[in-house]
């Protein structure tokens, strides 16, 4: 496999995101197993400043793209391509974010690259090994890639954040933009889920997710949560069902939350939900599956039916 | 107007369970169908519901068992279905994006649709990839993870909203012929009517091969590999309650007492 790395840096409504600096530990860690030099890429937005703060450690390249304010995945996947003929770089990485999802495949289908998404580790020994996780994070799967190049995705949170001060080449690039291919707007941003409580403010948060089973069944999980004096928070297919309004979702597409207990009650832990809650002082798992994720997270834990454990812990408080 | 889902039949992990080789033991698999696409079959049959003249039609990817799950598909309201399978997939062991980006691009020619709608993800590999590299195989526009759509058919344009990270939705303008991936929550999918169901029965699944749809076994070639499959260390360092649930309750409410939880 050719030898140098682009990476595909993030960015949202003016600042950059942290799967940005990740990128760039990951793209350094790639760049290194495969013998060649690190590129970054900021494509649209204030990308001088950007570049400026994206010159850290084992960077060796940063190319500024000054088209548009905002993510435009018509422009990234026109700018992406253009790079990389240019570059002729042995890897593409890119965030496994909603972003990146937006336009890698159509990076990757335009070059006619293989394409591994949401990578949780690498490695390269002539042949590069993508690990990743399937069915819900219950087995992890390693391929192997057998080809000069290849475009990848790499999960947030996997890698550290890139620390200390690089000495990249900054340089704009000149991308060609064919605008009667950009076919579609970002009309705006709205924020979801105002409402009458703000669970990021909770020191007790009480979260229910998929195991409750039904509807009527929440009532447990709030009784619980007001012996408690606690905040009643939950997992997605909680939300999607429409059993609890949006502003009490705790995950990557909800809110982040660090409460100073976190009760997760019937949740299996699927990364998206981790992300939301990871950084609460104490983690508390009830859950019938002792394999389940939220215990490698979990300071303490019941393994058992929440239908029995749930009633008679509300007792205790009442 | 013609709206394509692509519907995949997904297998569930049960909780315990042993890993054969590149593969879960079959005993340890249930099948159904994927979450995602459930959100997107509905997606398409309520486009159906508010405009005149839309037929659905799904495709899968799949041997003939997927047809249980295609049924499910159709007594939800999809008027037909394509499944696409031979022994050239069957021999595969894995399908990569680029396959199936080139099968369902074949699907496209011979449809024509108007409107395609995907799953953001599969429960089961979740490369959540295959939407947008169909549409740009295909030449369509598209849009990945869609949480909201209302799509103006008169001027070609879907509304819709991205739901990005930390509660923030990015709201867009898209053009058709389009493909849309669906994330879930985006509407609340029907249960099968029995109705439904008896209906189904009567629908069409067209079998296709590969063949079929002018294409041979090198479509499955990939440069992708699956070399191995393991259950991931567990990292748990938690403190586990034994007991009954009386006793693991009271273990649990003691800590929260020693916390100040309960105590106003």
């Amino acid at each position: 496999m050719s030898g140098d790395v682009l990476a595909i840096t993030e960015h949202r409504r003016g600042d950059l995101r942290d799967v940005s600096y990740e990128l760039i530990a990951a793209g350094r860690q790639l760049a290194d197993a495969l013998g060649g030099d690190l590129h970054l890429a900021v494509i649209s937005g204030e990308v001088s400043d950007f570049a400026d703060q994206l010159n850290r450690d084992g960077v060796d390249a940063i190319h500024t793209v000054d088209e548009g304010e905002e993510f435009n995945h018509d422009v990234y996947t026109q700018v992406i391509t253009q790079l990389y003929d240019e570059l002729q770089p042995g890897a593409v990485v890119m965030p496994n974010s909603v972003n990146g999802l937006d336009y890698a495949p159509a990076v990757a289908n335009r070059l006619d690259l293989p394409l591994v998404t949401d990578a949780i580790d690498f490695s390269a020994d002539g042949t590069l090994s993508v690990t990743r996780e399937q069915y819900g994070s219950k087995v992890e799967t390693t391929v192997e890639v057998d080809a000069d190049h290849v475009a990848l995705t790499i999960r947030p949170g996997e890698w550290p954040a890139a620390e200390g001060t690089g000495e990249a080449e900054i340089a704009a690039f000149d991308a060609t933009i064919d605008e009667s291919a950009v076919k579609s707007t970002v009309t705006g941003f709205e924020e979801v889920g105002g409402g009458d409580v703000d669970i990021t403010e909770a020191d007790i948060l009480v979260s229910v997710g998929r195991g409750i089973k039904e509807e009527e069944n929440i009532e447990l999980v709030q009784a619980l949560a007001d012996a408690l004096g606690a905040t009643l928070s939950s997992s997605r297919p909680i939300v999607d069902n429409g059993w609890l309004p949006k502003n009490r979702q705790v995950g990557q597409s909800g809110k982040v939350v660090t409460p100073d207990v976190y009760i997760a009650i019937g949740i299996s832990g699927a990364v998206q939900h981790v992300a939301g809650m990871k950084g609460s002082d104490t983690i508390i798992a009830i859950n019938t599956d002792p394999n389940a994720p939220i215990f490698d997270i979990a300071d303490y834990g019941i393994v058992d039916d929440l239908f029995d454990v749930v009633p008679a812990l509300t007792e205790q408080f009442e | 107007m013609k709206v394509l889902v692509t519907v995949k039949e997904v297998a569930e992990v049960e909780d315990e369970f042993e890993i054969d080789g590149l593969k879960i033991d079959e005993r340890y698999l249930d099948y159904d169908l994927n979450e995602w696409d459930d959100y997107a079959v509905e997606e398409g049959v309520q486009i159906a519901e508010e405009n005149d003249d839309v037929e659905v039609v799904t495709v899968t990817i799949g041997p003939e068992r997927a047809e249980e799950t295609i049924r499910m598909a159709l007594a939800k309201g999809a008027d037909r279905a394509i499944r696409v399978w031979d022994d050239s997939l069957e021999a595969a062991d894995f399908i990569d994006v680029a396959t199936k980006t080139d099968i369902l691009a074949a699907v496209v020619e011979e449809e024509q649709p108007d409107l395609i709608l995907s799953g953001v993800q599969a429960g089961d590999d979740a490369f959540g990839a295959t939407g947008v590299s169909l549409a740009d195989a295909i030449g369509f526009e598209w849009a990945a993870v869609v949480n909201a759509l209302d799509l103006d058919v008169e001027s070609g344009v879907a509304h819709l909203r991205r739901e990005l990270e930390g509660g923030i939705e990015e709201l867009a303008d898209v053009e058709i012929p389009a493909v849309l991936t669906i994330q879930t929550g985006i509407n609340e999918p029907r249960y099968a009517s029995l109705r439904g169901i008896r209906q189904a029965q009567s629908k069409e699944i067209a079998p296709k091969s590969l063949g079929d749809l002018g294409l041979d076994a090198s479509v499955t070639e990939s440069e992708i590999t699956l070399t191995s499959m393991y259950e991931p260390e567990s990292e748990s360092d938690a403190t586990i309650w034994e007991g009954s649930a009386d006793e693991t309750a009271g273990k649990l409410a003691e800590f929260l007492r020693d916390k100040g939880v309960g105590q106003a």
